[in-house]
């Protein structure tokens, strides 16, 4: 009686510990927003993205077309989107302004008008 | 059978033809010129005189009449214009998107049938070919092949040396690493004091990547380029004059002869120049780029109404 009472005693204190450092762990981590972005032909959902600068934003790029690239080169960041698959990429931009991005994967005869812009502000 | 030609002669025959001669600012050709008869190193091999023509970004295929009116005539304007040439260029390169990009596999063929029917009144009819991305990215430049031959090749004439690059056929603009190896191969047998003409469609170098002008893959060409003394790229792909320097390596890219685009990122946003009733045909045209002694100068062609 008495051993198992001790032990629930020390399941206590331990379950704490580590409830503790599961706190400190999500306190310390800062959130990061994510926005899914889906490529089709032959458009960006959405075309604008607006973020803060220092902002980190993880884009999750996703199309059921074909594949497809995400190119904002001002903002020195690019992946492919390939069909089925969720390509993440984290943006966390340093400058204001509006920049461009594009798919760099030529994908068919609307390929050219494939474009958006993500706007950093202060 | 020599078609040497007086170098005043060609100039004024130019000047005639409403052309203007390219002086470069950036110290691109007339720099190479000066620095080899300073050096009295001229580009080995090139002995001889010649010119060729290029005509870029054709897009056959295009019928917005509101971009371009004379969608359906004014690949033959140009075309017209170098048959009355003289005298005649050596040879005519189109540096790519000879037709509009087409999602329709049977479309895309009927037009570049059409489109080599069209040249098919080309006096001169020694003519080389490069693909851009409206002619190859979709189907890996299997349709090209079938019509205009290899989208990559080299070649030489009258002592200069031509590379044809394709930084199309890979829907990323890659060149890519087998043709980097054979560029590698090709330029491994050549002396460095070689004229070089290399010739593509997109840019060898990071012009505008906002707004797709440039090759991501590019510095690996140029790396292998730069030992050369002498090197030109012309190229197509912007519908508008442009010249730079990458190190010694001069980079011309052509008017097309569909619709002009803005300086590069001139505007927000990319989109045909539009066209002026009061000015027609503006932004549209062509070149010759004359060799002497393996240093090239440009004469521009505006089409003529
Ligand atoms: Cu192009
Ligand atoms: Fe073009």
């Amino acid at each position: 009686m008495r051993k198992t009472r001790r032990l629930h005693v020390a399941m206590a204190l331990f379950t704490s510990t580590l409830l503790g450092f599961a706190a400190a762990a999500w306190t310390a981590v800062p959130v990061v927003r994510v926005v899914k972005v889906s490529a089709k032909r032959y458009e960006f959902r959405p075309a604008s993205i607006t973020i803060s600068r220092g902002e980190s934003l993880d884009l999750e790029l996703v199309t059921d077309d074909v594949l497809m690239g995400f190119n904002a080169p001002d903002l020195g960041v690019r992946s492919n989107i390939v069909p089925g698959q969720v390509s993440c990429l984290r943006i966390t931009p340093q400058k204001t302004g509006t920049f461009p991005f594009l798919c760099d994967v030529f994908c068919g005869s609307g390929h050219e008008d494939m474009n958006g812009s993500i706007t950093v502000v202060d | 059978m020599h078609k040497t030609i007086d170098r005043r002669q060609f100039i004024k025959l130019a000047g005639l033809g409403g052309g203007v001669v390219f002086a470069s600012g950036l110290g691109g050709f007339s720099a190479l010129a000066q620095a080899a008869s300073r050096h009295g190193k001229k580009a080995s091999g090139a002995e001889e005189d010649f010119y060729f023509v290029q005509l870029s970004d054709t897009h056959w295929g295009f019928s917005n009449p509101v971009i371009n009116p004379d969608f359906a005539g004014t690949l033959q304007k140009a075309l017209a214009q170098v048959n009355a040439l003289s005298p005649a260029p050596d040879f005519i390169v189109f540096t790519g998107d000879l037709t509009q990009t087409t999602d329709d596999a049977a479309l895309r063929r009927q037009r570049m049938s059409e489109f080599r029917d069209i040249i098919a009144a080309l006096k001169v009819r020694d003519i080389r070919y490069l693909a851009g991305e409206h002619d190859a990215a979709l189907d890996q430049g299997a349709a090209f092949k079938e019509f205009f031959g290899d989208t990559h090749y080299s070649f030489d004439h009258r002592g200069v040396h031509f590379i044809a690059l394709d930084n199309v056929s890979d829907p990323a603009a890659n060149i890519g690493a087998d043709q980097l190896a054979w560029l590698g191969a090709d330029l491994a047998k050549l002396d460095r004091q070689q004229a070089i003409v290399v010739l593509t469609h997109r840019p060898l170098f990071d012009l505008a990547p906002s707004w797709d002008w440039a090759t991501p893959d590019a510095g690996k060409a140029i790396d292998l380029l730069m030992p050369f003394e002498h090197v030109t790229v012309f190229y197509g792909h912007i519908h508008q004059q442009h010249h730079h320097m990458t190190g010694h390596i001069a980079h011309h890219s052509a008017q097309g002869l569909m619709w002009p685009l803005p300086a590069p990122l001139s505007v927000p946003k990319k989109a045909p120049v539009a066209w002026d009733p009061a000015a027609p045909y503006q932004g549209l045209g062509f070149r010759q780029i004359e060799s002497e002694h393996g240093v090239p100068t440009i004469t521009e062609l505006p089409v003529k109404a």
